[in-house]
């Protein structure tokens, strides 16, 4: 079998393509929230996960503080700590692969890897997304970088409205039945709640605080939100529940 | 520029939340609860993430253009269009409805 002719590895191209393009979006929406070219490529080099991305620039557009933003994107990114605990347990990279591997273990790649059910698809699906994902991310989001600079005043683009667009359709995917539906309910309500009465920014902390509580005590379900927000046509099936010894035997 | 720290140290954070993913034992896999408290945090910061970029301004919860960019979203996720389009179409639905005179 030739590269090209693996499933993984096509699956992985096609999910890096439409990851990779819409790192415009995160780029433009990024400039206007005021950041420079520089630390906008920063998000997208060093932190590379873009609902955490996306959670930074939007928590600051919102008018919180930096702490915000960065406490927002901190917790968002809790859900990749234990993709790399399930990549971990398939795939056991060691020394600087193990570096490498972390950096890549994003939504896209964890997917791509897990829902594969031979081993050595399952190292192609994982490796192709994430350095393909990570390749097309960054040029696109220069490329929107430099786009949203040129556009100037956000709001006249309806920009604003692009980044409500975005954290929806980051959502959706994971909204899959009832109860992950009633989690989004119950924490926009308590964000809104929480809107008059503290700085920007901690509304977001408060739904945080939230959605952890009903989280640490509420029963089964555990791979609820943990649906990796891929293109829903391009889904390549479900990623692990966590437990090892099944995350591997689930193909397409 | 003030920024530079936070943005060092959110990535910092975001490399450390994933190699930890890679050097805790396997045993922790076992437990259903960290698996259940991530993807429920994840579901519950999307969805505050959306409610304040489309209805909040400062301290006050408002409804402007930026609801229309939010019905446009879902419109446009509910036909499976690619996630590019349907950040394209928040916009468009924003702009546009600036353009009739609706903040």
């Amino acid at each position: 079998m030739t590269f090209l002719q693996s499933a993984a590895v096509r699956v992985g191209l096609s999910i890096s393509v439409a990851t990779g393009l819409y790192g415009v979006s995160f780029g433009a929406l990024s400039a206007a929230s005021g950041l420079v070219f520089w630390q906008t490529m920063a998000l997208s080099l060093l932190l590379f996960s873009g609902g955490s991305q996306f959670a930074f620039i939007g928590v600051l557009s919102g008018g919180g503080s930096p702490l915000a933003a960065m406490s927002a994107a901190a917790l968002l990114g809790i859900r990749n700590g234990v993709y790399g605990m399930q990549i971990n347990a398939l795939l056991a990279p060691r020394g600087l692969l193990k570096i490498a591997a972390a950096h890549v273990t994003i939504d896209e790649s964890t997917a791509s890897g897990t829902a594969q059910s031979d081993p050595s698809e399952q190292r192609r699906g994982f490796w192709v997304a994430g350095i393909g994902v990570f390749l097309l991310w960054n040029v696109f989001t220069a490329v929107g970088a430099l786009i949203g600079d040129a556009l100037g005043d956000p709001k006249h683009w309806g920009l604003d409205g692009a980044a409500v667009a975005a954290f929806l359709g980051l959502l959706w995917p994971r909204i899959r039945s009832r109860q992950p539906a009633a989690i989004a309910v119950v924490c926009a309500v308590a964000t809104l709640l929480a809107v008059p009465f503290v700085p920007p920014g901690v509304p977001i902390l408060v739904a945080a605080l939230v959605a952890g509580l009903i989280g640490w005590f509420r029963r089964g379900h555990e791979r609820d939100g943990m649906e990796p927000d891929v293109e829903p046509h391009l889904h390549p099936g479900r990623p692990g529940t966590g437990d090892a010894a099944t995350a591997g035997s689930r193909g397409t | 520029m003030s920024l530079w720290p936070w943005i060092l140290l959110a990535a910092a954070l975001a490399f450390a939340t994933k190699l930890l993913g890679y050097l805790v034992p396997a045993k922790v896999l076992a437990n259903p609860r960290m698996s259940r408290v991530a993807g429920t945090l994840t579901i519950g910061l999307l969805a505050a993430l959306t409610v304040l970029n489309t209805a909040v301004s400062g301290h006050h919860v408002v409804a402007d253009a930026r609801l229309g960019a939010l019905a446009g979203a879902a419109v446009a996720l509910y036909f499976k269009a690619p996630f590019l389009l349907v950040v394209v179409a928040g916009a468009a639905v924003a702009a546009a409805l600036r353009f009739l005179g609706w903040s």
